[in-house]
């Protein structure tokens, strides 16, 4: 057949350890110095902050919980002035993940669809003012959702629910009693247009920056343009919308007044998303911090710090997700 | 399996600026005919008016005709798809799907066109990267990422997946530009055996490249800058390199200019 070939080129040796070090130290200059110090000292200093947060809100919360009667947990109720006290966070923890997955369900694949229509479908003319719009939405302040939410939102579902309740309410998830649809649901969908806009751009960015080159090898092969987005588009996109969607998550888990707003909370948990009641962390810590004594406060530290943790638990998951299938992701193309 | 292309009067435009001017010539069947000419004069755009990849730059489009062998590429009701997936091309920069496996990547073109039988897959596969003389180096590994492969590892690999459908044509555009010698020198004996079983047009900047594996030499040049470029002519590769019959062709062939 052809030349044998030696394509597979070992790579190259690497420099000893002691010779790294005698380049990184190499930064004499006094702009490199002053330069290092300052990135050096920014990194610390978010680190500083991040420990005193986390021994802050540890502390309080160890204050309130060695005190707390029911189980931190697995109790529906949140009484901190009662004596003894009697809190636990379950109701809570529950809203936020269930109102969260909602706002995620409905948000995500829209706005992966109103980013590719905007880098792969609509005119150029077209695709920069729907971008505009779309970042204004961004910039509408969380109270102001909550407010629309609840004088315009709120008004607008009973015929939705009705719906969901004759077609879905064999479920038991859909099953309305007829309550005012201030529930999960009705959360999840303010949620879901208040994360929209940054899961859009994040993942606009992303399509923008799929490789021509791909895409002009599927073109080549005889793609439509919808397996085109299908082939070179969407898989080099893919940890990319994952991390949008993280943020979009980030900022569903712990909004909080617009909740606040729309919600009427209970501590209970429904089986039918459409039942009101419930409650969120935020949300509880917001209607509560006020009026809380020092202890009542704590109590309410030591649910944010629980908030704190499953953040960080669903930002660790998807980065796993991203990094198991990291030889694919398309960073190396 | 291979077709003629006859092509005629055919004029390509970025938005308002003309790229060629009315370029006609007849590709043969079964033969290598290479492009070259100086940058800018408007061989690879041509090239890629040969399947309908012109008009997806945005503001490209082509008047003309293509003919293969009798139909024509852009009649009305032709569907470029449709066209692209009968005429391969092989690209600069090799650039296998980064998110595929080597043998995804060479099934991608028989999953998309959806015609084939599960066990034929393999079959299809394995021909294709033995077409594309990469089959021993990567029969160990098909199910890890093509990316992973060194650069002359992947342009065959973009190689075996444009002939893995059986196109009518193959284009390539300068496929060895960002390869080494010895790469380059895979890819030239690899083209020297598809000519059997394909037409094959490439372009190419290195006339030795032209010299060693095209039967019919095309040369393209542009009178100045931002000027649309033009054929100057096109014939067996032998004449064009001994006794051309333009005075420029000869100028740029002896490192005149360009």
């Amino acid at each position: 057949m052809g030349i044998p070939t030696q394509d597979t080129v070992p790579p190259p040796a690497k420099p000893s350890a002691t010779e790294q070090k005698r380049a990184a130290r190499g930064a004499t200059r006094p702009g490199d110095r002053i330069f290092l110090g300052l990135t050096r000292g920014s990194g610390i200093l978010l680190l500083v902050i991040m420990a005193a947060i986390a021994v802050f809100l540890t502390y309080r919360a160890t204050l309130a919980i060695s005190k707390d009667e029911g189980n931190f947990l697995t109790t529906f109720d949140w009484n901190t002035s009662a004596d003894p006290p009697v809190f636990g966070i379950a109701v809570l923890a529950f809203g936020t993940v269930v109102s969260s997955v909602i706002a995620m369900v409905i948000a995500v694949p829209i706005a992966v669809a109103i980013a590719l229509f905007l880098t792969h479908y609509a005119p150029r003319r077209l695709s920069g003012p729907i971008a505009y719009v779309i970042d204004l939405l961004a910039a509408v302040p969380s109270i102001v959702y909550g407010l629309w939410g609840a004088l315009v939102l709120v008004p607008h579902l009973n015929g939705l629910y009705s719906w969901l309740d004759a077609y879905l309410g064999w479920t038991g998830i859909f099953e309305w009693q007829g309550g005012a649809p201030r529930s999960m649901l009705t959360v999840g969908i303010l949620l879901a247009i208040m994360i929209l806009p940054i899961v859009t751009n994040v993942s606009r960015e992303v399509f923008r920056q799929a490789p021509k080159m791909i895409e002009e090898a599927a073109l080549a092969l005889g793609a439509t343009r919808w397996e085109v987005i299908r082939m070179a588009v969407l898989p080099f996109g893919r940890s990319g919308v994952i991390s949008a969607s993280m943020l979009g998550l980030g900022r569903a888990l712990g909004e909080t007044m617009a909740v606040a707003t729309v919600l009427s909370p209970d501590f209970l948990i429904h089986t039918s998303l459409l039942d009101p009641g419930g409650g969120t962390f935020a949300q509880n810590i917001a209607s509560k911090f006020s009026e809380a004594t020092d202890f009542g406060r704590d109590a309410l530290i030591a649910s944010g710090l629980v908030l704190f943790v499953i953040t960080l638990l669903v930002n660790g998951a998807a980065r796993a997700i991203i990094a198991r299938r990291k030889e694919y992701s398309g960073a190396n193309a | 399996m291979a077709k003629r292309i006859d092509v005629s009067g055919l004029t390509a435009y970025y938005s308002a600026h003309k790229a060629i001017d009315d370029i006609s010539m007849t590709v043969e069947p079964r033969s290598v005919t290479a492009f070259i000419g100086p940058s800018g004069c408007g061989k690879s755009t041509f090239l890629r008016t040969l399947n309908r990849m012109h008009e997806v730059t945005p503001g490209g489009r082509v008047e003309g005709k293509v003919l293969l062998d009798d139909e024509d590429l852009y009649g009305s009701g032709v569907d470029p798809v449709a066209v692209r997936s009968t005429i391969g091309m092989v690209f600069q920069r090799p650039n296998p799907f980064p998110t595929m496996s080597i043998f995804d990547n060479v099934a991608a073109g028989l999953r998309l066109n959806g015609s084939y039988k599960k066990a034929e897959l393999a079959d299809v596969v394995e021909k294709s990267l033995k077409g594309a003389n990469l089959w021993n180096e990567v029969k160990d590994r098909l199910n890890k990422p093509g990316s992973g492969l060194s650069g002359g590892q992947q342009q065959r690999l973009c190689i075996a997946r444009a002939i893995a459908v059986e196109p009518q044509v193959l284009l390539m555009d300068e496929p060895c530009s960002a390869l080494d010698p010895i790469s380059t020198l895979a890819i030239e004996d690899l083209i020297g055996e598809l000519k059997e079983r394909f037409t094959i047009v490439i372009v190419t900047h290195n006339m030795q490249q032209a010299a060693r594996v095209s039967d019919r030499t095309a040369f393209f040049n542009l009178s100045a800058v931002g000027q649309p470029g033009k054929l100057i002519e096109i014939d067996e590769t032998e004449r064009i390199f001994s006794n051309p019959s333009v005075q420029a062709t000869e100028d740029y062939i002896s490192g005149r200019f360009g």
